[in-house]
């Protein structure tokens, strides 16, 4: 992966719906190569922050900047939508693929890199399958491999793991947080479930209900990529997430 | 296997029923007597069929002739109908401005203009593709562009921010989710390209299934007119199948697995 990781810098950014304020000016700085994740109420404008993010709406006034560079030139985030949004016509190695393709690379060497990838995903077996024969941990995996293949400074993660049941969702996290850690990509996540969220990230940004601003933040006690079932457990994690709880409560009632 | 069978079946058994209620009423002389009507307007099954066998060098010829017609004009019909689709999907301006148009188009009486397309087309086979395609690209433009209007917004923005541009988002995304669409309404105007072939053929020719059929009503050759009639069926029969094949082959995705 060549993608040098750059920083993701809102500046006094605002947006709104119409009459409906959904984002208050809002500050926030994310250095290269940091994850960070986004919690608050559902709602909130978290999916509008990413979309800001990743350059498909526009800030109502301030700046949304990326790389250094306007975010709304498409030009440095990759966005993985909440749904994983594969395309049915198409087999899993060329939705992969499809990243690569849109950039203008050939087919063969598009597939070759979106291959490789799957295989290093575990999707080896199934670069033939059409989405509909993949479980939905294997889709997100695939959605996943299509968006680092884009190869953009910053990844936009919108609940990855949101349509998945308790258990692949666990699972996922896990095989996230390895795959996070070998990337040097900036991401910015947005989740609605605080565990997810400090498990996954370097720092966790709590936002207040509508119109959005920032309430809290909670930098993840742990190291990246530790087993999950360990890291939750652990003491400095579990006060962590009392501590974010606690700013995301007083928000939610 | 058995559902197979059973599925070939049940369309099978209807038609025979069919024929043989006819074949009685028509022996007994029910319909003509019930109608009113000499017998001779009311042939049987039997004598349909027989003239289907004697009459089959006949029907062949024309046959080929009107295929020929309705093939070439659904093949522009689905061309102009895929392109105009496509174009009023791109611009909202045109959408709005041609629309209208489109759906005037079908008010008009085919039988009313054909013979002036003759006159303007002459009697060879240009009129009669104008009238089939201008029959036929409505199911197919307004079904391909409900297709297109239909795509997840969610798969756009994916794209946008995956580097697609306008027109490769149209290639990638809109155009094949549109297919089955698209099948759709050429399934419609394959069934009804015959009909616009035949009232092409009304309006000047010498040659053709619906030229037959004309001439054979004026010889009070009802078998005969009744046995074009079942070879156009067959023809729109065989054209739908056609098309079920390719919706299968290019657009096989969207018919969910165990049908």
């Amino acid at each position: 992966m060549r993608a040098e990781a750059e920083a993701v810098e809102l500046s006094g950014a605002t947006f709104r719906f119409g009459d409906l304020n959904v984002l208050e000016p809002l500050d926030m700085r994310v250095e290269p190569g940091e994850v960070v994740a986004v919690v608050g109420p559902s709602g909130c404008g978290k999916s509008t922050l990413l979309e800001l993010i990743s350059g498909l709406r526009e800030p109502a006034a301030g700046r949304v900047a990326v790389g250094g560079d306007d975010a709304t030139r498409l030009r440095h985030a990759a966005l993985m939508p909440q749904r994983d949004c594969l395309l049915p016509w198409l087999h899993a190695l060329d939705n992969a693929a499809l990243a690569p393709r849109n950039r203008g690379l050939g087919r063969s060497e598009a597939r070759a890199r979106a291959s490789e990838l799957l295989a290093r995903f575990g999707l080896g077996e199934f670069l033939d399958a059409a989405p509909g024969e993949l479980s939905g941990g294997m889709r997100q995996r695939v959605a996943f491999a299509r968006t680092l293949l884009a190869e953009k400074p910053v990844i936009a993660l919108d609940e990855p793991f949101a349509a998945l049941d308790a258990i692949t969702r666990g699972e996922m996290q896990e095989w996230l947080a390895g795959a996070l850690a070998e990337i040097a990509r900036t991401v910015v996540m947005v989740s609605h479930d605080v565990e997810e969220a400090l498990y996954l990230a370097d720092r966790v940004l709590v936002l207040s209900r509508r119109p959005a601003r920032l309430v809290d933040e909670v930098g993840s006690p742990t190291p990246r990529a530790r087993p999950r079932a360990e890291a939750v457990t652990n003491p400095a994690f579990l006060a962590a997430r009392a501590s974010a709880m606690a700013a995301l409560g007083g928000e939610a009632q | 296997m058995r559902a197979r069978v059973a599925n070939a079946l049940a369309p099978l058994a209807v038609v025979v029923l069919l024929i043989a209620g006819w074949q009685l009423a028509a022996r007994w002389d029910l319909l003509a007597n019930a109608l009113n009507i000499e017998d001779f307007l009311v042939p049987a099954p039997s004598e349909i069929a027989e003239s289907l066998w004697e009459d089959r060098a006949l029907l062949a010829d024309n046959a080929w002739v009107t295929l020929q017609e309705v093939v070439a004009g659904l093949a522009i019909a689905l061309a102009a109908g895929y392109a105009l689709a496509v174009a009023l999907h791109l611009s909202p301006v045109l959408r709005r401005a041609l629309y209208p148009l489109v759906v005037a188009s079908q008010t008009v009486p085919i039988v009313a203009i054909a013979p002036i397309l003759v006159v303007w087309l002459g009697f060879g086979i240009g009129p009669k593709l104008a009238i089939i395609a201008l029959i036929c690209f409505f199911p197919v433009t307004v079904n391909t562009l409900d297709g297109l209007r239909a795509v997840d917004p969610a798969l756009v923005r994916m794209m946008r921010t995956l580097d697609a541009g306008r027109a490769r988002i149209l290639a990638r995304v809109e155009a094949p989710a549109s297919l089955p669409y698209f099948f759709s309404g050429a399934k419609i105007a394959a069934a009804v390209a015959v009909i616009g072939a035949v009232f092409g053929e009304w309006s000047g020719a010498d040659e053709g299934l619906g030229h037959l059929i004309l001439t054979s009503q004026a010889q009070l050759q009802t078998a005969r007119v009744f046995a074009a009639v079942a070879v156009l069926s067959a023809m729109a029969l065989a054209l739908v199948g056609a098309l079920v094949l390719a919706q299968r082959r290019f657009a096989g995705w969207a018919i969910p697995a165990g049908r």
